[in-house]
């Protein structure tokens, strides 16, 4: 793991409070390498527009500090720490052109005027907005809008680059199209980003990490395929993705599995990921995909479920089916929509079960 | 294309439009009229009257006519025929008590006036010319019979005859019921109309009963009124009361700008009448000083009012409108304690050893003073739109700014500053156009250099009465806003100025 002595980005044990009475960042360890595309996620108020504030110096912390390859950066006032940054409402100055706009940040840094029209086209060039140079941003639409927001926060070459849910505010199809486009250039020129956004899916494509937030800390840093296969508690694999809950107590851990005994007097298979001992309460989590109701795919001696079919919903691609298992209505799996897959009618009566490292046991 | 009732769907669409534009205008309608009587009908007649003048042909209508005739560049006085008509019109205006009123306006454009019309509708009855009356009286008992009189007046033969005797008979009959209301058919006419019909009878025409007018010795009027003062036969008085017989005159505003009509055409007044350009643009230039320092001292309270938050911006906003709640002449008063000589700043800078006790400033009575007070009262229609202009511009502008690499100034200067033109417009519009017609505060701290030109307006409407200067002098102001507020449009242009939102 990378420490902060080498890390291009560190937060080390930062703290911020606006009132003097509530912590909005309770404690924040965090080291990004040189080019790695980090998201932070998390609920609305969880603090991750404030973390990125004190990255760019709007606001500062209370306790901790932020290096900046390796320079803290905590008396250096915003201006000078060269961080591009695109805003979510993008602040796009109104009275200057596109291609003002974008020559503003090298005119503050008294760039020569061939130079500058040279990087302020090429830079429009590399957001496919090279015609729109002598617009106005109230004459251009959300999307090409934030297309010059991308491009003015990179037309001065920064290392960082912030994004505040930059794509907030597009229809989905639009925000598709950018997160490829927003991902491609990070890659291409090589920079490093912290981007935020409250959108599970956003964050689990585009990114290398994402850092979970919530209630002012990390509750996980992972790169998307084990924040959602192996989600470290239950907030985060509730956050993540769909995910089935059921409660209980550990009866038996044995290594790497152990066996939950449900609230409803069943007896389950789990990984034990945030349970110490026998006796602990647990929440455990199985994905949706992950629940099998065909025995032969299941193990001969695993535990299985009574289920009750509550409701089918046809989607397409996959079937959800919505069953009462253990005492809850809400539990829920998926099919993939193939020629031989069975569709269950409401009533029927089934048996589940998962492979026991698909479903684990977090804390309660 | 027919509406469903088989009408065409135009017709239909403009009976419910016409319907709906009727509605909205029953709505406004109590303020529309309001608007006209209050304001459009005001300003209306101020134009009018600062170009009136009917005064000079109301009061002395025959003399206007005769005057006519007489050449003003020529060095001499008008001619008996001038004179007579002149008898007649101030021996009426006497009756009617109008000939002061017309010389108080002519003093306007000529000093002394005033006196001379005075003087002369006392002494205009003492004139000689009850020979004329007395010898026709004598020549025949008819010309003593009111009745008579009144017979002839009624004949047409008689009144084509007698033109001048017939305008003056039928001007003294009307007057004689309006003034002493009594019938002219029973009252003997007065020596003027006997004098009329003299002139009449002199000139060859036949009278009703013919009289010899060879034993009557005629009468000089223009030596009767150069008797009661030489200025009667000045050729200057008689080209002021020519230059203004017009029912329309230009007089007012060249008076307002400083000019006169002299003989020879407009020429500026003597050095020591100047009065009103100075005054004008005296006006101006403290309006743009009180204009700026309200831009210097209400952009930062603006700002601080639209970043502060919320609880303090409230109570900051509370202290920007306390003066509206507190008497103007209160607050102007307490600039008068502040700024005396022996007020507290002055002692303050004394006890503070800043200045000598007997070089203590001089800060009202005089500009400093108005523009400091003036200042303070219109601060808050500085404020007040630029902070609502500054609310609107979110603060991420200024963010992504410094985050591009601008310092806080250049973030502000290149980046904040132009969005809140507009608010600095619409402050300046109204500080400026309300501090240009300002009068109670000059007034009270003004002293005699810190005036307005509103002050002389007021001064000439209550004091001097001279309503159609002061007319002339409001129109000019008017204009001026308006003239200023069309550049403005042009330059800035008027969509840029925001009161809000
Ligand atoms: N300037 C401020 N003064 C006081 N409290 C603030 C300020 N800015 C944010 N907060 C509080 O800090 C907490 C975290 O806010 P923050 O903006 O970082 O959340 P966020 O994770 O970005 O949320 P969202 O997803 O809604 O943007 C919130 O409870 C918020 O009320
Ligand atoms: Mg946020």
């Amino acid at each position: 793991m990378l420490d902060n002595e080498n890390a291009f980005v560190a937060f080390d044990r930062v703290q911020k409070s606006y009132d003097g009475e509530t912590l909005v960042v309770k404690d924040l360890n965090l080291a990004m390498p040189k080019g790695e595309f980090l998201t932070m996620l998390g609920p609305s108020g969880s603090g991750k527009t404030t973390c990125l504030m004190m990255l760019a110096g709007f606001e500062t912390a209370t306790h901790g500090d932020i290096t900046l390859d390796g320079i803290s950066i905590n008396n250096i006032p915003p201006h000078k720490r060269g961080i591009g940054m695109v805003f979510q409402n993008y602040a796009l100055f109104p009275h200057m052109t596109v291609a003002e706009n974008l020559s503003f940040p090298l005119e503050v840094r008294k760039m020569g005027k061939s130079e500058r029209e040279e990087k302020v086209k090429r830079a429009l060039d590399m957001v496919q907005m090279g015609s729109f140079a002598g617009r106005r941003p109230a004459q251009l639409s959300g999307g090409q809008q934030q297309r010059i927001a991308l491009a003015r926060a990179l037309v001065f070459e920064p290392e960082l680059v912030l994004m505040d849910e930059p794509l907030g505010a597009l229809d989905k199809q639009l925000r598709e199209t950018l997160q490829f486009e927003i991902t491609n250039l990070a890659h291409d020129l090589g920079i490093t980003t912290v981007y935020v956004t409250h959108d599970q899916t956003e964050a689990l494509t585009m990114s290398d990490r994402v850092a979970v937030f919530d209630d002012g800390r990390i509750q996980q840093l992972a790169p998307p395929d084990e924040l959602y296969e192996k989600p470290q508690n239950s907030f985060v694999a509730q956050f993540i993705g769909e995910n089935n809950t059921l409660e209980g107590v550990v009866q038996e851990i044995q290594g790497e599995t152990c066996i939950v005994k449900l609230d409803s007097g069943d007896i389950i298979d789990a990984v034990p990921v945030n349970v110490s001992a026998v006796g602990d309460r647990t929440k455990v989590s199985i994905r949706p995909e992950r629940v099998e109701f065909k025995r032969d795919r299941l193990h001969a001696d695993a535990h299985t479920l009574k289920a009750e079919v509550l409701e089918f919903i046809y989607m397409g691609d996959i079937f959800r089916t919505r069953l009462r298992v253990a005492g809850t209505d809400e539990f829920v799996i998926k099919t993939r929509n193939a020629p031989d897959q069975a569709r269950l009618k409401p009533g029927e009566m089934i048996e589940i079960g998962w492979l026991p490292q698909d479903c684990r046991a977090l804390d309660a | 294309m027919l509406a469903a009732d088989g009408r065409p769907l135009k017709a239909s669409l403009n009976r419910a439009l016409r319907r709906q534009k009727i509605r909205a205008l029953f709505l406004i309608a109590p303020l529309l009229i309001f608007i006209l009587v209050s304001f459009v009908m005001p300003i209306f007649d101020m134009l009018l009257r600062s170009v009136e003048n009917q005064i000079v042909g109301n009061t002395l209508p025959r003399t206007v006519v005769a005057l006519q005739d007489w050449d003003e560049n020529a060095d001499t006085a008008p001619d008996e025929v001038v004179f007579a008509a002149l008898y007649t019109d101030i021996a009426l205006a006497a009756e009617y008590k109008t000939h002061t009123r017309l010389g108080s306006r002519l003093n306007y454009e000529m000093t002394g006036i005033s006196s001379l019309f005075r003087k002369t509708g006392r002494a205009v009855g003492r004139f000689e010319t009850d020979v004329y009356t007395e010898a026709f009286q004598a020549a025949d008992p008819a010309y003593a019979d009111p009745a008579q009189w009144a017979g002839w007046m009624q004949d047409d033969n008689i009144r084509a005859a007698l033109p001048q005797t017939t305008n003056t008979y039928d001007a003294w009959a009307q007057m004689i019921v309006e003034e002493e209301n009594d019938i002219p058919a029973e009252e003997e006419p007065w020596d003027f109309v006997y004098t009329a019909l003299y002139a009449d009878a002199a000139g060859g025409a036949a009278l009703p009963i013919s009289v010899d007018l060879s034993a009557i010795e005629p009468v000089s009027l223009q030596a009767s009124f150069a008797e009661i003062d030489e200025d009667w036969i000045d050729p200057d008085v008689w080209q002021t009361i020519k230059a203004f017989s017009p029912s329309y005159t230009d007089g007012y505003f060249l008076n307002a700008v400083d000019l006169l009509r002299g003989a020879d055409g407009v020429e500026q007044r003597p050095e020591n009448e100047r009065l009103y350009i100075g005054q004008f643009i005296n006006t101006f230039v403290m309006s743009l000083s009180i204009m700026g320092m309200c831009v210097l001292l209400g952009y930062p309270i603006a700002w601080l009012l639209a970043n502060l938050p919320a609880r303090s911006a409230n109570l900051l906003m509370i202290l920007v409108l306390l003066p509206f709640w507190t008497s103007l002449l209160v607050r102007t008063s307490a600039w008068k304690v502040l700024l005396q000589q022996q007020g507290v700043i002055n002692d303050l800078l004394v006890w503070m050893r800043i200045i000598a006790d007997d070089g203590r400033l001089t800060m009202i009575n005089n500009q400093t003073g108005t523009i400091i007070a003036m200042t303070h009262i219109l601060l808050p229609f500085m404020i007040l739109p630029l902070y609502s202009v500054m609310k609107t511009i979110p603060p991420s502008y200024l963010r992504a700014a410094k985050s591009l690499g601008a310092t806080d100034w250049t973030a502000f200067w290149r980046v904040y500053f132009p969005q809140s033109v507009p608010g600095i417009g619409a402050g300046c519009i109204l500080v400026f156009i309300l501090s240009i017609g300002y009068y109670i505060t000059p007034e009270l701290v003004g002293g005699t250099k810190g005036v307005f030109i509103s002050n002389r307006i007021a001064f000439h409407i209550s004091s001097s009465l001279n309503w159609g200067l002061a007319a002339a002098l409001g129109t000019i102001l008017l204009t001026v806003v308006m003239v200023l507020y069309w550049m403005y449009d042009k330059i800035v242009g008027i969509d840029n100025v925001k009161l809000g939102g």
